[in-house]
Formats: structure tokens, C-alpha cells, sequence
């Protein structure tokens, strides 16, 4: 069984925010008005979170992370949810039934990353956006947590393609929508125990890291920095 | 019995408040009444637009009620607990304070208990935990703890109320059908009164267990996560000290207001509020304790994330309200309670109110700075409450007095079979015990006092 997994490359990332752009309009994930963006309401699957090293200009160092859900192996939200709407999938994906969610927002407290949002307020779509809402990934109601899912609706439909077809799934056929976009092909994504990936080779260099390994999650998403 | 029910003697003081309703109360009850109608409009409106009404956001994703939720719990611990640990340590002075100690356990528990569903994105959902519940979850143990004191105090509550329920029955009256009802068929036979002291036995042992294990659990939901500031071992201890402590504040509120509107004063005498002051005193020094070793052991041990959150209560955001609740909880009531001197009625009460305060200033304190400082640090946040918590916490609070107000003047706030047959039997039965603690002690008097709860019998 397959173990999905992403990998981004720090080194090649520019801070671009295009994955950011790309997540939201592919998952449908609501857009909230500066007022609200002002009162900590926005809504990011895949955030570009800044960090800032050091205290004054020249002795400081500023990092952009683009940060989607890590799916751990060991998920801290999974384990508190009371109904069961958050769980380690097969194939190792966190999941959320929004249609189970009672919204009590432990798994967002319980998530030593932060990654989950919740729907503050009934999403409110533009009449542009009405147009171009992804008919593959759910609208959200109002008073549910929600993040990032790995794209797993690009899985259903790669899976049901190759099946079509009569092969098996290949590496290429399973792309999330941050991978897609980044103009500087930080993203990688596939199998972690499939060792002729991409992301088996580059999750095991010497570069790769885990955000707060020392908490034992185990996440699945691994950062390439050089180190220095 | 019946024959004594329409003659109480002095003790008709006890009755006399009920029924009667005077001109300020009811001033009193239509502000509270107000109060609890705004609570309903607010929150139907919260539920209509979503939670987004409220100041909770991200990644403050909880705010004023797990806070009140867990103050609310919290203070329910004053009754039940107590007033069983006094009974069954035969305690003589608890006879006129375990009644209301039970009442607020009830009420409060019924609206703390409301408060993780207030708190919902989906209210309409709240079934689900029953549906799909997970043992697993924290949450699901507060359920099924809170649900079983809830129960179990009720019981515990109606058990010793049934002899008062059936005087007022015997009384007459235009609510006799209801004290008829509630009482079933109480006529105080032997065996009547035999079957309810071994009830309000078993009950009160229960109960002591169960509400141990109430906040216990629901420091679980906090110490149960990986999070810096809540992921602590002595949070279940401490959580029961502090529950506790506010509680006997509570009790103590209660118990002077109802003194004066009730003209009590010849039941709820000095002493006994200077037996529940020093213990409030002890509480006091307890939960400083336990204040001082969860501090200590994060700032000595110095690890980034838990000095994060001990800084931003110490010198950040949050320093007003950990200052204040130092000297709520602590510098307040030890200076006032310390001396005999001014251990009075008006400085217990100065000291309750404060602990009171500083007990809802600690779970605010454990809550938000926590969630505003999460692990990684650029997801910072604040909190700032709107209209729609203030009124939902205003609200649960005119709930529980209104609650309270009504049981009063339903019945009797002291137990008066109880108050009767301390009257009657106390004096001699503690006699006898000290008499059997002292070396010759009779052999009679200890077998009397190994069952002195069922020594109504002459």
C-alpha cells in the first residue's frame, strides 16, 4: 500500500505563494474579507509562513515555508476527536468527514502545527467564483474544520483512470495542485515507500527535515534545506 | 411524623422564606429573566451566522466558554463533594450547609454541562457523539463523567430532600400536589427511614469518586494534548484542588446572601463560617502550591515553547489577568483569612468573591495563552471576547441565580429533618463518640457511633 508523502525543496522555493493561490482555487477554500483576514479568519489548506530569524536588519534572516497539512503517521488531531471526523486513512492521508464534524475544534487545538481552519462564518462565493468552484472537492457548510486533504480527489480520479485504462497508478498520474503550480518545482509528491519516486529519494537526503521531529508525529512532509 | 410536621417549633424559620414572594425579588428575577431571554437571542444568533460572531479565531479556536465551562464544573464541585465528605465524617456543623452546597452543585452542573454544546460549530451535530462517539477522545470521558455526576448529585440532591418534601406535603398548601408527587409516599416509617439513610450512604460514597474524577478528566482535554502549558501531569490534581476551592467560595457566597435575605442568622452561625473560611484558607494555600510547582518545573526546566507561554503570562498579553489571579486566589484570601481577627463574615465574603474572580481568571489563564502561542511561532494569535460571550456568560450566570431562587423558595434551604434530629440526637450522640474516643470509652457508645446515621431510632 502506498504511503503518500511530499517533499519541498527550501533551496528552490522563492516565496512565490503560487501553491498558495493554486490550493484555494482547487479546493474550494473560502475567501474571507479583509476584515475578518484582520481578525485571524482566513482560510489556508496550503499557508506560506514566515520566519523571522534574528532580532535587527543586518543580523537577521527571513525564511518563507509554504506549510500544508503534514498527514503524520502519528496525528495529535486524529487521536482527541470525539466523533471520529478527523482519522488516519489508509494509504496514510488524514482525513476530515465534514459531514460528521461537530466543530468542538479539539483537533485544532490538539495540532501541534496549526495547520486546521475552520468555517467561522458560511463560506460567501462571488459570482466569478461561483463559476469556476472545483466540482470535484465539497463545499464546506459553516461550523467545520477543514485542511488540507493531499488533493485527494486527484487520487480518486487518477485511481479510476488507471483502472480505466487497465495499468497500475503511476507517479505521474497522482499530482496535488500546490506541486502543479510551483513555478520553481519545489514540490514533489508520491509514494514515500516506493523506492523509485522521487519523493522516496529526495525524503531520505541528507538535506531533508521534519518540522518538530522531537514530538514524534512523524509527518509526511519532509523540507530540503541545505543546512549551512 | 406527621403528627410533629405542622409543628416545627423554632425551626419554622426554615419554612417561612418559601412561597413568599416580595416586591424586590421580583425586581430581581424579571433583571435576571432579561438576563437569561438576551442569552437565547444572542445564541440563536450565533447559531444562525456561526460561530464567527464570537472572538474565538485562529489559533485562539476556544475562548469564554471552555473557560466558564471549565469554571462552571468547577464550581459545582463545592456541593456535592463537600457536603458528602461532612456527612460522612459525621461533621455535626455541616446539618445546616449541605443542602445548598447540593443545590449549587445541580444547577451549576446543568449549565457548565451545556457548555461544551454552546461552544459547537454544529450544535445540531451534538448527537453524534452518541452515534460515532470515540472512547478515545478526552472529550467523550468528560461526557460520560459529567453525565454520571450529573446524575448521581441529583440523586444525592433528592435523596435528604424527600423528609423536608413530605413536612411541606403535610403542610397543605396550593403546590401540595407537586410536594405529593415528590415525595413518594415519605411518611417516615422505620423502614422508610432506614431505606433513605442507606441510600444517602451509598449515594454520598459514590459521589466522592465521581467528582474526582469530573475534573480530572476535564483537565484531560487540556493535559491529554502535546501542547506547551497543558501538557502536564499535575493538571488532574490541580484541576480538583482548584475546583474545589472555588467551589467552597461559591457555597460561601451563597450561603451569606442567603443568611441575610433569609434572616438565617440563628442557623448559619459564625462558626460555621469560620470552619469553611479555614478551609478556604487551606484551599488557598493548596492551590498556590500547585500554582508554584507547575510554574516552577517549566521555568527551571527552561524548554523554549513552555518559557514561551510562562512569559507570555509572566511580563506578556496576559500578565494583568496572572498577576491578578495571584492575588484573587492568594494574597487576598490569605490576609484576610489568616487572623481570627479578620476572619469576619464581611471579609469572607470580600475573599470568596475574589477567589470566585481569581478562579475564572486561572482557566482563562490556562486556556488562551496557550492556544495564542502555539508551537510554531508564527501562528501568534489574541483573543478578544465580543458582545455574544459576555452575554452568554452573563446570561449562565442569571441562570444559575435564578435557579437557585426558584429551588428556595420551593424548599427549604436547610435540611429541616436534619437541622430537627441534630436537635434531638446530636448533642448525645457526640457525647458518646468523644466519650469512646477517651481510654474507659463504653463499648455501648462505640457500637452507637459505628451506625450513628441510623440512630433516629431512640
Amino acid at each position: 500500500m502506498p504511503k503518500w508523502g511530499m517533499v519541498i525543496d527550501l533551496d528552490k522555493c522563492t516565496g512565490c505563494g503560487a501553491c498558495v493561490a493554486a490550493c484555494k482555487t482547487e479546493n474550494n477554500v473560502g475567501v474571507v474579507s479583509p476584515r475578518l483576514s484582520s481578525e485571524n479568519r482566513s482560510m489556508f489548506w496550503m499557508e506560506m509562513i514566515k520566519m523571522v530569524e534574528g532580532e535587527e536588519y543586518p543580523d537577521m534572516r527571513v525564511r518563507y515555508i509554504p506549510r500544508p497539512c503534514f498527514h503524520c503517521d502519528r496525528p495529535p488531531c486524529t487521536r482527541v476527536c470525539p466523533v471520529r471526523a478527523t482519522y488516519l486513512a489508509e494509504e496514510g492521508l488524514v482525513a476530515q468527514i465534514y459531514n460528521r464534524c461537530i466543530g468542538c475544534r479539539y483537533c485544532m487545538a490538539a495540532c501541534p502545527y496549526t495547520v486546521k481552519v475552520f468555517n467561522w462564518y458560511e463560506p460567501q462565493w462571488s459570482d466569478e467564483r461561483k463559476q469556476c468552484v472545483n466540482p470535484d472537492v465539497s463545499l464546506r457548510p459553516k461550523g467545520v474544520v477543514e485542511k488540507c486533504t493531499f488533493c485527494y480527489h486527484r487520487l480518486q480520479i487518477a485511481r479510476e483512470d488507471a483502472r480505466a485504462e487497465n495499468r497500475p497508478l503511476k507517479e505521474a498520474d497522482y499530482r496535488v495542485a500546490c506541486q502543479d503550480a510551483c513555478p520553481a518545482a519545489a514540490i514533489s509528491f508520491g509514494d514515500l515507500e516506493d523506492k523509485s519516486t522521487k519523493v522516496y529519494e529526495l525524503s531520505r537526503s541528507t538535506r531533508a527535515m521534519r518540522i518538530m521531529e522531537d514530538i514524534g508525529t512523524e509527518p509526511k512532509v519532509f523540507y530540503l534545506s541545505e543546512g549551512e | 411524623m406527621s403528627q410533629d410536621a405542622t409543628n416545627l417549633g423554632a425551626d419554622e424559620a426554615l419554612i417561612k422564606p418559601l412561597h413568599r414572594v416580595s416586591l424586590k425579588l421580583t425586581l430581581l428575577v424579571g433583571i435576571l429573566v432579561l438576563l437569561v431571554v438576551n442569552m437565547f437571542i444572542v445564541f440563536a444568533r450565533q447559531v444562525g451566522l456561526g460561530l464567527g460572531v464570537t472572538g474565538m479565531n485562529h489559533p485562539v479556536t476556544w475562548g469564554f466558554y471552555i473557560v466558564n465551562f471549565v469554571f462552571f464544573i468547577g464550581i459545582s464541585h463545592a456541593g456535592t463533594l463537600i457536603s458528602a465528605i461532612l456527612r460522612l465524617s459525621q461533621a455535626e456543623w455541616r446539618r445546616p450547609i449541605t443542602r445548598m452546597a447540593e443545590v449549587i452543585t445541580v444547577i451549576v452542573l446543568a449549565i457548565g454541562g451545556v457548555h461544551p454544546i454552546i461552544d459547537l460549530g454544529r450544535p445540531d451535530r451534538v448527537l453524534n457523539v452518541f452515534t460515532s462517539g470515540r472512547l478515545q477522545s478526552p472529550l467523550l470521558w468528560d461526557v460520560t463523567a459529567i453525565s454520571a455526576y450529573f446524575m448521581a448529585s441529583t440523586v444525592y440532591l433528592f435523596l435528604p430532600l424527600i423528609p423536608d418534601i413530605a413536612i411541606l406535603r403535610d403542610r397543605g398548601g396550593k403546590l401540595r400536589p407537586l410536594y405529593e408527587f415528590l415525595s413518594w409516599g415519605y411518611v417516615g416509617t422505620d423502614r422508610q427511614k432506614r431505606v433513605l439513610e442507606n441510600g444517602m450512604t451509598v449515594m454520598m460514597i459514590i459521589v466522592i469518586p465521581i467528582a474526582v474524577s469530573v475534573h480530572t478528566v476535564i483537565s484531560y482535554i487540556f493535559a491529554m494534548t502535546v501542547q506547551p502549558g497543558w501538557h502536564s501531569t499535575i493538571f488532574g490534581p490541580y484541576f480538583v484542588v482548584g475546583a474545589i476551592f472555588s467551589g467552597i467560595a461559591a457555597l460561601l457566597i451563597v450561603m451569606i446572601c442567603f443568611r441575610t435575605a433569609f434572616h438565617l442568622e440563628d442557623y448559619l452561625k459564625p462558626i460555621h463560617f469560620s470552619y469553611l473560611g479555614k478551609l478556604l484558607l487551606i484551599m488557598s494555600l493548596l492551590w498556590f502550591y500547585f500554582t508554584f510547582s507547575e510554574y516552577l518545573t517549566a521555568i527551571y526546566g527552561n524548554e523554549p515553547h513552555e518559557m514561551h507561554i510562562v512569559m507570555y503570562k509572566f511580563t506578556g498579553a496576559y500578565a494583568p489577568f496572572f498577576w491578578g489571579m495571584v492575588v484573587t486566589n492568594f494574597v487576598i484570601p490569605v490576609a484576610l483569612l489568616s487572623s481570627p481577627k479578620t476572619r469576619t463574615i464581611p471579609s469572607i465574603m470580600i475573599a470568596s468573591i475574589s477567589v470566585v474572580i481569581g478562579m475564572w481568571l486561572e482557566r482563562l489563564n490556562i486556556v488562551v495563552p496557550s492556544l495564542a502561542n502555539p508551537r510554531l511561532p508564527t501562528d501568534t494569535g489574541f483573543y478578544i471576547p465580543t458582545f455574544t460571550e459576555w452575554s452568554l456568560f452573563a446570561g449562565a450566570v442569571a441562570l444559575f441565580a435564578l435557579g437557585f431562587i426558584v429551588f428556595s423558595k420551593l424548599f427549604p434551604l436547610i435540611s429541616v429533618w436534619e437541622m430537627r434530629e441534630g436537635e434531638s440526637h446530636g448533642v448525645k450522640e457526640v457525647t458518646d463518640r468523644v466519650k469512646s474516643y477517651l481510654p474507659g470509652g463504653g463499648t455501648q457508645a462505640k457500637a452507637q457511633t459505628a451506625d450513628s446515621g441510623k440512630a433516629s431510632e431512640k
